[in-house]
């Protein structure tokens, strides 16, 4: 599915990624913990395709394709999805064409037909629903006004309608109380299936216990330093990311 | 210059006075001396001037117009482009090279208490108001419309008439071959406590060069409640200068929007006098501009009365090397205590080439006041174009949505939602032709 061999990127000339390797099969769920500013969010944009990240060397292999050289839409179409960490706002556009033209842009690409508003409005219905995303949600803005939760959940929405054959989960917990959490780990684990993998990106172990990963990453200075089962994110939640020399107050 | 250029209205003038409507009426014709002396002693205006400043005519001066011949054909009834549909049974006043044509209009059944006419037509009966509204601020430009008028549109509703069909009033030029200017001057007098929404659509048909230099002038008395929207379509070699001259007396509200998406070059301005308590005028507008056009919009409210209320917002795209050009000035009397004057202006610009000059200007004597004022201009954000691609939405596409999105917020401020559809289409047609000019 995805292959990141000695991956190094730097932004405005710094490096932030420093040889990074991680190969993910189809149907796995990978975690990629880590401290602030270890490279997780550099690592979520620069596999989404985005401007101002330099890859100085390596690659990224998806689906036998040079993901690096593909534009952020080409990589959507082809089924990469990113869930933001901080979701844009975008005022007058609405929930409901935001989405629906990015279902069609990616049918279209596919080569599928697109869909009317009757079928788009089905489609999307049945999935809102143990979302508990209001019709008043899709008929707002994209994102305005909503909660931390609310945002959340309609990148949730977004990844179950576009049906992506890899989800980037960018820190999916941060901002959310303990029942947002279990609303968004349902809908991600609903999603759960043998074609579909999943990166999941956090600082912390909580939502480890509600997605639960079939390996654990540890990334720190740049690479991973230490991978493993699910274990490791318990162990990281008691021993910290000590162990892997940084200080987190630092 | 000046010489030649008062050489030029002057002659112009003497050779169509004999068959302008109203020829014989001493009144009017002095009206028209007095118009015409305005432009020939002034001439246009030239960036010297504090209101021109930003919008040069020279384009304009550089080309020998000559009054517009009447057009019999050109366009048809099925042809005629319209912004209501025809199950609301607009009343409908249509123009050709500023001269009324009857084949495209359709007044039947006009309800009791309404008179719609050609201005040709009622030149007789509006002594005293026609002029009416013009004042020391007025520019040479509605000096030379009063000299040189050939037509226009008297619009009469009486006291407590509502008018449920609205009233269409349509501009066609373009289609003549050589350069052509025509002056249609426009009366709109609403009673107290009448209700009426107006649809005024400029446009341009044929390629042909023309100066379309229109004034309105438009009273609305007490508790008279207007809608008055316009769609500035001209043809690209069109020049289009329209001037709004509008009075409201006590509790009556003038709601009015423009989008302009035509022209070479095109100046709205409107000056609102609001004259009594609880007078309220709201100006609006969306402007989307690509090319070399130039697209200004100037306005000036008077609040003249305690406890009146005014707020405008103007929003425009910019592309390759438009420009805009954005003056407002909300004037404040001293005795019009609790006035509450808003005035923001917000361009997008899409192209590094493009260009907005903003002015905005308050006067106010006043000390119990609310007036405020604001002015953005920036381009697309990089999160939101990058949001929507990660999504799958192609770059241009996203552009689009964006750039749809940041004009919807103010063409949403249309109350009559079929007029309001109907420019949301004309706008999305601009996105369109824009995507396909950048595919060719």
């Amino acid at each position: 599915m995805l292959k990141i061999e000695n991956l190094h990127v730097t932004v405005d000339g710094k490096e932030i990624l420093k040889g990074l390797d991680l190969e993910i099969a189809p149907g796995e769920v990978h975690a990629i913990m880590g401290p602030n500013g270890s490279g997780k969010s550099t690592l979520s944009y620069v596999l989404s395709g985005r401007d101002g990240y330099e890859v100085t060397s390596g690659s990224v292999t998806y689906q036998g394709q040079d993901l690096l050289e593909m534009e952020p839409e080409e990589r959507a179409a082809d089924g990469v999805f990113l869930a933001f960490q901080y979701p844009v706002e975008l005022p007058g556009v609405s929930g409901t064409t935001f989405l629906k033209s990015a279902l069609n842009a990616i049918r279209k690409h596919k080569g599928e037909p697109e869909l009317d508003a009757m079928q788009f409005l089905k489609l999307v219905r049945a999935k809102t629903k143990s979302l508990n995303i209001t019709d008043d949600m899709l008929r707002r803005g994209v994102n305005v006004g909503f909660s931390g939760g609310e945002k959340k959940r309609n990148e949730v929405l977004q990844m179950a309608v576009l049906e992506p054959a890899l989800a980037i989960l960018d820190e999916t917990d941060s901002g959310l109380d303990i029942d947002a959490l279990k609303i968004v780990a349902d809908g991600v684990n609903a999603l759960r299936g043998p074609d579909r993998s999943m990166l999941v990106i956090t600082h912390y172990q909580r939502l480890l216990n509600y997605i639960v990963p079939d390996h654990v990453h540890v990334l720190a200075h740049g690479r991973i330093a230490r991978s493993g089962g699910k274990e490791l994110a318990q162990e990281l939640e008691q021993k910290g990311y000590a162990e892997f020399g940084i200080n987190e107050a630092a | 210059m000046q010489a030649m250029a008062s050489d030029i209205y002057q002659a112009q003038f003497e050779a169509v006075k004999a068959e302008l409507p109203g020829a014989d009426l001493a009144w009017l014709n002095g009206l028209r001396e007095a118009g015409l002396r305005q432009v020939a002693d002034l001439g246009l205006p030239t960036p010297k001037v504090e209101a021109w400043r930003y919008t040069n005519l020279n384009a304009l001066r550089k080309i020998d117009f000559h009054p517009a011949p009447a057009l019999a054909n050109g366009v048809d009834a099925t042809g005629l482009p319209t912004l209501v549909a025809a199950e609301r049974q607009p009343l409908r006043l249509a123009f050709v090279n500023g001269r009324f044509r009857a084949d495209l209009s359709s007044l039947d059944g006009l309800p009791a208490g309404v008179t719609l006419a050609p201005l040709a037509d009622r030149i007789g009966a509006v002594e005293g108001r026609l002029g009416g509204l013009m004042d020391e601020n007025a520019s040479p430009l509605v000096g030379l419309n009063t000299a040189m008028t050939g037509d226009g549109v008297v619009l009469e509703i009486a006291p407590n008439v509502a008018v449920a069909r609205p009233i269409e009033l349509v501009f066609v030029g373009g289609l003549s071959d050589d350069a052509v200017a025509w002056h249609p001057r426009n009366l709109i007098l609403a009673g107290e406590n009448c209700e009426a929404t107006v649809v005024e659509q400029h446009v341009g048909l044929g390629g042909g060069q023309y100066f379309a230099n229109s004034v309105t002038e438009l009273v609305a008395e007490p508790g008279a409640r207007l809608r008055h929207y316009r769609l500035q379509d001209e043809g690209i070699s069109g020049f289009h200068v329209n001037t709004l001259l509008a009075h409201i007396a006590r509790s009556a509200v003038l709601d009015n929007f423009v989008l302009s998406l035509g022209g070479q070059l095109s100046r709205n301005e409107i000056h609102v006098r609001l004259d009594g308590p609880g007078a309220e005028v709201r100006l609006n507008g969306a402007y989307a501009m690509t090319g070399r056009q130039h697209c200004d919009t100037t306005t000036f409210i008077d609040h003249a009365s305690p406890n009146t209320s005014s707020s405008e917002v103007y929003k425009g795209v910019l592309d390759e090397k438009a420009r805009a050009v954005f003056q407002g000035k909300i004037a404040v009397r001293p005795h019009a205590q609790k006035t509450d004057g808003h005035q923001l202006s917000r361009a997008l610009l899409l192209s590094p080439t493009c260009e907005i000059d903003t002015k905005p200007e308050l006067e106010i004597y006043a000390d119990d006041v609310k007036c405020s004022h604001g002015a953005t201009a920036g381009e697309l954000e990089d999160d939101a174009l990058f949001y929507l691609r990660s999504r799958g939405v192609p770059a241009a596409e996203a552009r689009n949505m964006l750039v749809t999105a940041f004009l919807e917020e103010i063409i949403d401020e249309i109350a009559d939602e079929p007029i309001r559809e109907a420019f949301r289409g004309r706008v999305e047609g601009w996105l369109a032709d824009r995507v396909t000019g950048e595919a060719a």
